[in-house]
């Protein structure tokens, strides 16, 4: 029955969406307010009705009812209850579902945020949503339905894959389409304001905290995605270029190159077509990730031609979403005005140029992505892209974007002056130089790739510090009211790039001084590696909700002191019979110890890995970075400001 | 009897043996792994996998590396076996030209369509030097107001 109440629910969502996406903007183009005033009520309907549908799915988990074929394809009686409710998004139909929800809460929240927006303006942008949301609903309920049931019912399910049975399925996808499905409010933006004709600042003003907050949970999924196949997969590696991977990065890309056209549209008022280009291309890239990662594609071509009308229905989608915004855009965006003037060096075009290199790099993550794809659709052959072909060709775009990123801050509005920069930068150039060349050699060996890597690292550093000596020059007064008198989207804007410099340190690092054995061990035998040596105690049986595990002890010293003890798993998932890793870590900002357990031996010997990653943390420390400044953004005055001036304003009679 | 309790925690407290046998080829196998794909996983290189067929491929390789066998001819016979579809890393064909050569043609044009946008750009500027203070008027009562 509550399956049931959740697909009609769908069902009057679809058509409550149908409302949403067509009465508001039809309104907006005729200046009937009546029929503007649709969109709120309808946002919010929608958003009550497919939050109805996934608690019915929860319900569905959580009270383990293996008549609903999702749930028997995705669940176990044995599985935790987290699990059994992380496992609503563990395969299609669910991630779907999940989708749309996420899609409504964006939506809501535009409802109850947008009150400073002129009333078409804020019926075209939620009409637009209610679009997009049409587009998700019709696809579940004609090709692809969670709620579908399996008759006779199963007597347990399939379960969970045991790959997802991790804290990290709980935070991690919900996160990420947070991220993703966050770009569709910056894409509803751009796109009521090309059907209104009203490109204007104040336009590029009231998307930027919404590209932000979508930006800042995009970051945070996929640093947290990355975190968890480091501990998860068990040989350390924490980035593969997967196209699973890569779905999430190139709108990450894409995004923040809007973030900071925008920041010039707004303060500059110039970039407008660009802006709303890029919008629109970070919101494709978003929904072209979710049919990658979703459709089955990546594993095979023919995963698609198995179910021809998924694969269609995906198509059309992306053809219509994608083709008919570039149409609109290349319609509307010969009209637009080019706003302020600057000058061939200037903050706007050193801006522009990072904005171009972005693109670039998230158009060549694409073509590698798809190529394999295209070569075997038009039967071309087989081919394989990975991480050294993204290594070879990201590493060039992404080196010049850096060393321009640090640049930015710096130049003047307008007109910048090359003498000028140079003057000021230059000790930071020679410190990052220096260290690239010496600090190698005290670490141990040099290669170009570290030289480059530290090079760029301290370049950031040394050019925020820069940036921030200008900002606060020592005028004699205390620190403090000096910090606080610097506003804090300057702040976040300062934090997320040099979290970009220690991500780059951690790469580099780890990537260059990584040490790792692999070693056979009996019982009391000693491993030495980088200084540590880990010593085994042996194997001992533990038992979990739904699998049997080997847990390795190992001591691990540093110069006779013990530092830590690490306790890798293997496991067995009994109900799929499947065999996990679970590494065994100990975490420090100097670095990770890392074992994993191999095969068992004979004569209770057992092969196990064991790595020293030095900085490795700060890949992900970096990540945090780049967050926190993107919630410093948030947290500008300007923005509580308005919101005040707004409810203030409402008080008036 | 003391003595067989001595040799057998002496045996006990063994220096770990690594898991391969000559380390000097396993920096090799290592090196290669990761850049060859396990054929039967969704997408993982050699190195990553822990699939039996990886494992078997692995000791392949390192066969072949004991033989003295360099990077290009172990590789080479892995194509001949497995088709390109074995290495990570595409080699460059006409069938792959616009895959490796893409993303610096279009960087580029990128570079080339942004200096004609900005120089066209600058050329305005020069024609139309009031359209710089009424931007700048507009962007302050845009401040003012909010």
């Amino acid at each position: 029955m509550i399956p049931e109440i959740g697909h009609f629910a769908l069902i009057i969502a679809l058509l409550v969406a149908l409302v949403q996406g067509s009465v508001p903007i039809i309104g907006a183009a005729t200046g009937n307010v009546a029929w503007m005033a649709f969109a709120r009520p309808a946002a919010r309907v929608q958003f009550l009705l497919v939050l109805i549908a996934t608690g019915c799915l929860a319900w569905a988990f959580a009270s383990m009812d293996y008549s609903v074929l999702y749930v028997a394809s995705n669940s176990n009686s044995k599985l935790p209850l987290q699990y059994r409710i992380a496992a609503l998004w563990g395969g299609h139909e669910g991630s779907l579902l999940l989708w749309a929800f996420i899609l409504s809460i964006w939506t809501v929240a535009v409802t109850f945020f947008s009150r400073h927006l002129p009333d078409a303006m804020r019926a075209r942008i939620l009409g637009v949503m209610g679009l997009v949301s049409v587009g998700f609903l019709l696809f579940m309920l004609t090709v692809s339905n969670p709620f579908e049931r399996l008759l006779p019912a199963a007597v347990d399910g399939r379960d969970l894959n045991p790959l997802l049975q991790d804290p990290g399925m709980v935070f991690h996808p919900p996160m990420l389409y947070m991220g993703y499905v966050g770009f569709s409010v910056a894409f509803a933006f751009a796109i009521a304001a090309l059907l209104g004709g009203e490109l204007d600042a104040a336009w590029a003003r009231w998307s930027r905290p919404w590209t932000t907050l979508a930006w800042l949970f995009l970051t945070v999924g996929i640093m947290g995605g990355s975190n968890w196949a480091y501990y998860e997969l068990g040989w350390g590696g924490w980035w593969f270029w997967d196209a699973v991977e890569n779905a999430s990065f190139m709108p990450w890309l894409a995004g923040t190159a809007l973030i900071h056209s925008l920041a010039v549209t707004e303060k500059r008022g110039s970039f407008k077509a660009w802006t709303v280009l890029l919008a629109i291309c970070a919101f494709s890239l978003s929904l072209l990730g979710t049919f990658l990662v979703r459709s089955g594609v990546l594993t095979s071509v023919h995963a698609f031609a198995t179910d021809p009308q998924r694969g269609l229905f995906i198509l059309v989608f992306l053809v219509v979403v994608i083709g008919g915004s570039l149409a609109l855009f290349a319609w509307r965006a010969p009209s637009v005005g080019r706003g302020g003037t600057f000058a061939v060096l200037s903050r706007e075009s050193l801006l522009l140029a990072n904005n171009v290199l972005l693109v670039v790099a998230a158009a060549s993550v694409l073509l590698g992505t798809l190529y394999p794809l295209f070569l075997d659709a038009l039967g071309m052959g087989k081919i394989s892209v990975g991480p050294p072909y993204f290594d070879a060709v990201f590493a060039p775009l992404m080196a010049p974007a850096v060393f321009l990123m640090a640049v930015g801050p710096l130049a003047r509005w307008k007109k910048a002056e090359l003498p000028d920069l140079a003057r000021r930068l230059r000790w930071a150039f020679a410190v990052s130089l220096v260290t690239a060349l010496l600090l190698p050699l005290l670490l141990g060996h040099w290669t170009p790739m570290i030289g480059l890597g530290l090079f760029l690292a301290f370049w950031v550093f040394a050019a925020s510090i820069q940036t921030l000596r200008e900002r606060l020059p020592a005028n004699g007064q205390p620190v403090l009211p000096r910090v606080r008198g610097v506003p804090r989207a300057w702040w976040g804007m300062w934090l997320a790039h040099v979290g970009i410099g220690v991500f780059i340190l951690g790469v580099t690092v780890v990537k260059g001084y990584e040490t790792e054995a692999a070693v056979r061990m009996h019982p009391g035998d000693i491993s030495h590696l980088s200084g540590y040596d880990f010593t085994f105690d042996g194997v001992a049986e533990v038992q979990g909700p739904n699998y049997v595990a080997t847990e390795g002890h190992l001591r691990v010293s540093h110069n006779g002191q013990p530092v830590a003890t690490l306790n890798p798993q293997k496991r067995l998932y009994t109900v799929q019979n499947m065999p996990m890793t679970e590494a065994g870590i100990a975490a420090s900002l100097s670095g990770d110890l890392y074992a994993s357990m191999g095969e068992s031996l004979d004569q209770g010997e057992w092969s196990i890995r064991l790595y020293r990653k030095p900085m490795v943390d700060w890949i992900w420390g970096g990540c945090a970075l780049m967050a926190l400044g993107g919630l410093l953004a948030l947290s500008d005055r300007r923005y509580r400001v308005t919101r005040r001036r707004r409810i203030e304003g409402e008080e008036l009679p | 009897m003391i003595l067989l309790c001595v040799l057998t925690f002496a045996a006990m407290a063994d220096e770990a043996r690594p898991l391969a046998a000559n380390p000097v080829t396993e920096v090799q196998v290592r090196r290669l792994s990761e850049e060859l794909r396990c054929l039967v996983c969704q997408n993982q290189t050699l190195a990553d996998s822990s699939a039996p067929l990886a494992e078997d491929l692995r000791n392949e390789i390192r066969e072949m590396a004991a033989k003295n066998m360099s990077d290009q001819e172990i590789i080479d016979y892995l194509v001949a076996r497995y088709g390109d579809f074995v290495r990570y890393r595409p080699p460059l064909k006409s069938s792959t030209v616009l895959l490796w050569l893409g993303p610096f043609a279009l960087l580029a044009a990128a570079g080339v369509g942004l200096v004609v946008f900005l120089r066209r750009r600058q050329g305005q500027v020069a024609d139309d030097p009031l359209t710089a203070e009424q931007a700048r008027q507009v962007a302050e009562l845009l401040n003012k107001e909010s």
